[in-house]
């Protein structure tokens, strides 16, 4: 065995919508052609510069056309590449910005029958996340129903910072559809811009925005957890996705300090918080914010007190990690293959169906 | 009938606190009224008719009612007036008791830098100032005050600080850690070159009113969100000073995060390294790597102490820091007040001791 | 363990509490409603002083988040630094009652006149064989 993740599951993958043209097959009429009486303009958000080094790595870019937009070269240099025997796609296309509510859902039913028809439909070890618009929860509730039905659809998908943190009660609709059908939550890096991207104002620079959404994935857990609905929803998996996890125990030691002397607040939080994070929240592996060299990241592994919370992720295309350095060095091989395999093969049943 | 019982005597305490530096004490005004005599006429007016306006909702209390009354111990209110505002009850409470050599003010309230008039805001540091000398450190000298500054406005900002440049009683500048915009960036420049002039640290205490929700996806419900989400501010506050540049660009400046917490700083530390390498190109006035300039130019108090699931990880985490950056400090007279003998979760030897409690404050704050 | 006679329990109106010095400890003793209950005047988190804090009652969960179900008003003591809650009846804080617990001691009431014969010890109190009296055990 010569690739790194063989067998394993990739959980985050992203598939690039070529432009808003590739849309417009799959649009009810009056938004299709509103797209060129209206000039809508290509939905690429703000969080991925396409020619920022972050947003793809120099070898997995495409010459003329985005990283991530033809479904056989992301299959032969995400899948094949690393020895993955299965991975899912996280649509980024900003439909979740949007101000309207219903265009938002327009363009959210038109990116998922896109992406069954142009990707898992091509490639049978691909599946997708379900993008919804969370500018409507009642909407993105709908949405997820008319797209639960097909089982290639593993989870769903939010983006990290929107107008209101996620553990808000008005959001549960989403959280009731995704419960019901079985569906993860997937919690993407990334934000729609409704705040500054700092709790401290704007950042001058792509790098510090990215740098960021490791604290605004800290404040959604503890929204998540202190509104309550992990304890609503105790069978839902959350998986934070491209968040980096090294902060998961100076954050957990904050929050359970904090709990044992306001937990009258929110009395519905009634284990320690850490208990319920390890219970139902995973975390993709890339990207692995420590250093290589030294013992670091095994004493982080070490703190955050549980084999189960990592799920393999190339993040392709982004270019996280050189080469076949997917995984980070010197993992025990029983983690490993739990990172590989056993993890994501627990956290999303409708993969475990068909290939555990 | 009465009889006599046996008694027992009481046995001596057996308890030998540390003599401490404590690099977070928060003195406060009695009642508002009493910084008026501080102030111009014109500004007592001012203060009496208009007020603060902050970028927050209420005029006389947090919009996410605090864990205890006014933020403070239930032990800590003097006969009259508020938590902080006797000194001769701090003294005993605390000064006394708890063998503070060296206590380090922060005067968070009322938030000077927060009054949006910035001629008032101006107005009203210079009044707390003056007020610090004359109530405080000129009646004890184990204290020393930190400068409070109008830092939306640089230039004034600067300007205090030059005003009290040099003044035995000031140890360090402060700001608050919720601004209007990220600290790193260059209207907040004036005040780290005046204080590289005054050779004086610069302390960031968590809290502040700079309008933007405490999180970056929205307003939270609570205020466990609030204390908990204060460690992420401080986290996006030291990543904008690193990418501005601002330790490249005021190579003497030394800053003191305060009541941030401090287990994060290391993981902060790895992602920003691995990300400014990913795209070192949009940042070329960085001459070092992000962690080189935490490790020169950051220091650290450690109220609200971190309390890890398992203890022996707390070592991991000073040794990740370094001991020498790390401060204590108790936030008397607050809730979340860290007690010396019983706040540090692991044993440390002697030489860490010494240099947590006293000397790392002593060579912070005595250095000029 | 000795038996340490604290005081009347006249002195201690329920709802209200006492600090009793034992043994060289501070105890404090609550009156709950008639019963009497003590707890080591430390906290066992960073060694607030109990007997400042102010009791409240239990908050929990009603059957959903966002609802609250609110019972045994004057029961729970909060510490009054970090606001850690605790069972005046077991002193096991509510947040980790497997986990963290202020020390707790047997308090009972007894008349004066049962004082003199058992293993009692007076703590600066002036025992009458007519009055009731509380007695801790340390």
């Amino acid at each position: 065995m010569s690739l790194p993740a063989q067998g394993a599951i990739d959980c985050d993958l992203h598939p690039a919508v070529p432009g808003i043209a590739s849309l417009v097959p799959y649009l009810d009429p009056q938004w299709a052609d509103a797209v060129s009486q209206r000039g809508v303009h290509d939905l690429e958000s703000t969080s991925y510069p396409l020619r920022a080094p972050l947003s793809s790595r120099p070898d997995w870019r495409i010459q003329g056309a985005k990283a991530g937009s033809d479904v056989a070269q992301l299959g032969k240099q995400a899948l094949d590449g690393f020895g993955a025997r299965a991975g899912i796609l996280n649509c980024l296309y900003a439909v979740t910005t949007l101000f309207s509510e219903d265009m938002a859902a327009a363009f959210a039913r038109a990116v998922n029958d896109w992406l069954a028809a142009e990707w898992l439909d091509r490639d049978p070890r691909l599946r997708a996340s379900i993008v919804v618009p969370i500018q409507s929860p009642m909407l993105a509730a709908a949405e997820i129903e008319r797209r639960a039905g097909d089982r290639r659809f593993v989870q769903v998908l939010l983006p990290c910072l929107s107008d209101q943190p996620l553990g808000r009660r008005s959001l549960w609709p989403i959280y009731e559809a995704a419960a019901r059908h079985g569906l993860p939550i997937g919690i993407h890096a990334g934000s729609t811009y409704r705040h500054p991207v700092t709790p401290v104002g704007w950042p001058s620079y792509v790098t510090e925005d990215y740098v960021n959404q490791a604290q605004g994935f800290q404040t959604q857990l503890t929204s998540l957890v202190c509104e309550g609905v992990l304890s609503k929803f105790p069978n839902l998996k959350i998986v934070l996705i491209e968040s980096g996890f090294t902060w998961l125990p100076a954050y957990l030691w904050r929050l359970h300090k904090y709990w044992r002397g306001l937990r009258m607040e929110i009395p519905w939080v009634d284990r320690p918080p850490p208990n319920i994070i390890r219970d139902q929240i995973r975390f993709t592996l890339q990207p692995v914010d420590a250093p290589v060299d030294g013992d670091a990241l095994q004493r982080v592994l070490d703190q955050m007190g549980s084999d189960d919370l990592l799920l393999y992720s190339s993040d392709y295309p982004h270019w996280q990690f050189e080469g076949q350095d997917a995984l980070p060095p010197r993992l025990p091989d029983s983690l490993r293959r739990k990172i590989l395999i056993d993890n994501p093969l627990m956290t999303y049943p409708r993969i475990k169906e068909d290939f555990a | 009938m009465n009889r006599e019982l046996p008694t027992r005597p009481v046995p001596e305490s057996t308890i030998v606190r540390p003599v401490i530096a404590d690099c977070d004490i928060h003195p406060c005004l009695a009642k508002p009224s009493d910084i008026l005599p501080y102030l111009s006429k014109r500004w007592q007016e001012h203060a009496m008719t208009y007020g603060m306006l902050p970028r927050h909702g209420y005029q006389s209390g947090p919009a996410y009612p605090k864990g205890q009354p006014d933020a403070a111990r239930l032990d800590s209110w003097p006969p009259d007036g508020r938590p902080g505002s006797d000194l001769s009850f701090m003294q005993k409470q605390h000064l006394d008791t708890n063998k503070v050599e060296l206590g380090i003010m922060t005067v968070i309230a009322p938030a000077a830098g927060a009054a949006q008039n910035l001629d008032y805001s101006a107005a009203l540091a210079r009044a707390l100032n003056e007020w610090q000398v004359a109530e405080w450190t000129s009646k004890d000298s184990r204290l020393k005050a930190s400068i409070v500054v109008p830092y939306e406005d640089g230039k004034a900002a600067a300007a205090e600080i030059d005003h009290w440049a040099g003044h035995k009683d000031f140890a360090q500048v402060l700001v608050l850690s919720r601004t209007a915009e990220p600290l790193g960036q260059r209207r907040y420049w004036p005040i780290y070159e005046a204080a590289q002039r005054a050779k004086l640290p610069i302390g960031v205490h968590a809290f502040g009113y700079g309008g933007y929700p405490v999180t970056a996806g929205g307003w939270p419900s609570y205020y466990i969100e609030e204390m908990v989400g204060h460690a992420q501010c401080c986290q996006s506050l030291l990543t904008s000073m690193v990418l501005e540049g601002v330790f490249e660009r005021f190579p003497g400046t030394r800053m003191v995060l305060i009541e941030a917490g401090l287990a994060w700083l290391p993981s902060l530390g790895w992602r920003l390294d691995k990300h400014w390498a990913r795209m070192r190109d949009e940042t070329p006035h960085l001459k070092r790597k992000p962690t080189d300039y935490i490790k020169e130019h950051v220091w650290m108090t450690t109220q609200p102490m971190e309390e890890p699931e398992k203890r022996k990880h707390f070592h991991d985490i000073v040794e990740w820091i370094g001991i020498d950056r790390l401060l204590f400090a108790t936030d008397y007279p607050h809730w979340d007040f860290d007690d010396p003998l019983w706040a540090v979760p692991v044993k440390l030897d002697d030489a860490a001791r010494q240099a947590l409690f006293l000397d790392n404050a002593r060579s912070l704050y005595g250095a000029r | 363990m000795a038996r340490h006679v604290v005081g009347l329990a006249s002195a201690v109106a329920s709802g209200e509490r006492l600090v009793a010095e034992v043994a060289g400890r501070k105890v404090v003793i609550f009156n709950l409603g008639g019963e009497f209950f003590g707890l080591f005047n430390r906290c066992p988190h960073q060694g607030g002083d109990l007997c400042l804090g102010r009791t409240t009652g239990l908050v929990e969960a009603g059957s959903e988040p966002g609802e609250y179900s609110y019972t045994r008003r004057g029961e729970i003591l909060r510490c009054p630094w970090h606001g850690w809650e605790f069972d005046i009846r077991t002193g096991k804080s509510r947040a980790e009652p497997g986990r963290i617990r202020a020390k707790t001691y047997e308090v009972e009431v007894k008349r004066g006149a049962e004082l003199f014969d058992g293993p009692y010890q007076a703590e600066n109190v002036q025992v009458k064989v007519e009055q009731d009296y509380i007695v801790v055990e340390v």
